[in-house]
């Protein structure tokens, strides 16, 4: 079993000339805002990985410029658009989003850093996206908007943003602690036709080209990502399907309580690192 | 896009029997689409080389988003051209009175690994070209 | 008019008289090229900005042509000279008739 695994990736990895940025290379946004993308690993990697790297640094100069200056990061578009939606009026109830949270920029500072977070009162761990439905369903008497969707993934963009540069900081211990053992186990469980798990890829091969692409961390500290490939604004779940396709498996559902412990998870392998949504990838 | 040993050796056929003969400017399987937007632009005037800057990646880590910036001091048109893509056509950039430099950048899709060129039409209506191969991977998952 | 279109333009306010800026622009459009099919296969026809147009006081700056290979969200960087304070108007044209219009305002100084 083992060996079959080691043959399927090792007939996926090879050791060609890489397009990666130059290693001294450092994400200065609009030039006056340090993002960390690379920093010590958190505590609870220390038998895995001595470094956490963003996946920023795993892209070619071209790419990694898209992120350098806000005009020219076309994830930006989309938070413009849901700057609109914050403030429009949806639902029974008749209220936007600024009905109670007023100014986004101070209401929703800090948010992106700490998700997903366990909620007292529902008694969940509760990502962004969920936390946007509720209040849409009950708070607002809305629709709910679908959980990978191009709304979600905009105000999703347009509350990372109020948060970008603050360390990534998931607590993992608590009420939250049960979940976090379950993204684990799902992080190290292999899937699929390729027997392959997060860890095969992301722990054990992350640098190292699958066909012609790099391996990254895979940390979601950069989510909603905007990819040159769809040219649209990507979901952390959206990922995780792909990902998960990819070793041929059937997928969790975007939602699903086993992605929602798998971001909790995968968040946390990337606390310290800064958040940097919406980021540019390929 | 596969290839075949047959298909690849008449590629290189094709190379060669370009080199020989001057007439046809651009190799590959859009030439004609090429040779065509080259002639809607020039005239058919000679081309010279110099004078014309192409920036591009040498390589791209998705074709869908390229960047890429051409630059002709004194020019008062330039064009930009991807001679693999199944429309060869990318952009024709006019310089009006004001340019503060006959320059520009844009983000354009590539097909796959291709030439990509840009042709200045000169003050004087002389015409100049400057080309640079874009190699284009295909991703790893794609996820 | 294709849905979600939004010119966003960047210009500095303020440039002495003869000055040469920079100027980014970029519209956010799907720039459907006419080459991708749909689910039943059938051919989704071109629907692209054709063609974008800065001019500054009345005098062009850049008139450019697009192609279906300009990618998703059209982003254009060129440099203009400011002569004198004024207004930049940028157009850009969309292949089912509409027209997207954005302008600046550049004081001397």
């Amino acid at each position: 079993m083992k060996f079959k695994a080691m043959t399927a990736i090792a007939a996926l990895l090879l050791s060609a000339p890489a397009a990666m940025a130059d290693e001294e290379a450092e994400l200065v946004v609009n030039g006056d805002l340090n993002l960390v993308t690379r920093t010590a690993a958190p505590a609870h990697l220390a038998d895995s990985l001595d470094e956490v790297l963003s996946g920023w640094r795993f892209r070619s100069d071209e790419t990694q410029a898209l992120q350098l200056d806000d005009f020219d990061n076309p994830g930006m578009i989309f938070v413009d658009q849901a700057m609109d939606t914050w403030g429009t009026v949806d639902g029974e109830k008749g209220k936007s989003c600024a009905s109670c949270h007023d100014d986004v920029e101070t209401s929703m500072k800090g948010v992106r850093a700490v998700y997903p977070k366990w909620n007292d009162s529902a008694e969940e761990v509760r990502t962004i996206a969920m936390q946007v439905n509720d209040c849409r369903e009950n708070g607002m008497g809305a629709e709910k908007w679908k959980y990978t969707g191009g709304k979600m993934a905009a105000m999703e963009a347009l509350i990372s943003l109020q948060s970008r540069g603050m360390p990534v900081d998931v607590a993992i211990d608590g009420p939250a602690e049960v979940m976090w053992e379950e993204g684990k186990e799902l992080y190290y469980t292999r899937t699929g036709q390729l027997d392959l798990s997060c860890a095969n890829c992301h722990e054990d091969n992350y640098g190292n080209l699958i066909r012609a692409d790099h391996l990254s961390q895979g940390h979601i500290n950069g989510f909603p990502a905007y990819r040159l490939k769809n040219a649209k604004l990507n979901t952390v779940h959206a990922r995780f399907k792909g990902c998960v396709r990819d070793t041929r498996a059937e997928t969790y559902k975007p939602g699903s309580a086993e992605f929602v412990a798998l971001e909790l998870y995968v968040a946390s392998r990337g606390n310290g690192l800064s958040v940097e949504g919406p980021s540019v990838r390929n | 896009m596969e290839f075949t040993r047959r298909d690849t050796l008449a590629l290189g056929l094709g190379a060669a029997a370009v080199a020989a003969l001057p007439m046809q400017v651009f190799a590959g399987s859009h030439g004609g689409k090429v040779d065509e937007a080259v002639a809607a632009f020039t005239g058919g005037a000679e081309i010279g080389e110099g004078g014309v800057e192409l920036t591009a990646p040498e390589i791209a880590e998705n074709g869908n988003t390229v960047p890429v910036e051409v630059s002709a001091p004194g020019a008062s048109a330039i064009m930009l051209l991807a001679t693999g893509n199944p429309t060869p056509g990318v952009a024709t950039f006019n310089f009006g009175p004001l340019a503060g430099a006959q320059s520009a950048a844009t983000r354009i899709r590539l097909a796959g690994t291709q030439d990509v060129v840009a042709i200045a039409k000169m003050a004087d209506g002389s015409f100049v070209k400057a080309s640079s191969t874009v190699k284009v991977t295909i991703g790893g998952c794609g996820g | 008019m294709a849905s979600g279109v939004k010119p966003r333009v960047k210009v500095p306010k303020k440039a002495a008289a003869g000055d040469v800026i920079v100027i980014k622009t970029l519209i956010s459009h799907k720039m459907e090229s006419g080459q991708r099919k749909d689910k039943e296969g059938n051919l989704i026809p071109r629907s692209i900005i054709n063609r974008f147009t800065c001019d500054f006081n009345g005098q062009s700056v850049m008139d450019a042509t697009f192609e279906s290979a300009i990618s998703t969200n059209p982003y254009v960087q060129f440099e203009a000279t400011v002569p004198e304070a004024g207004e930049f108007k940028f157009t850009w044209y969309d292949d089912d008739g509409s027209v997207y219009e954005e302008s600046k305002k550049v004081a001397i100084g």
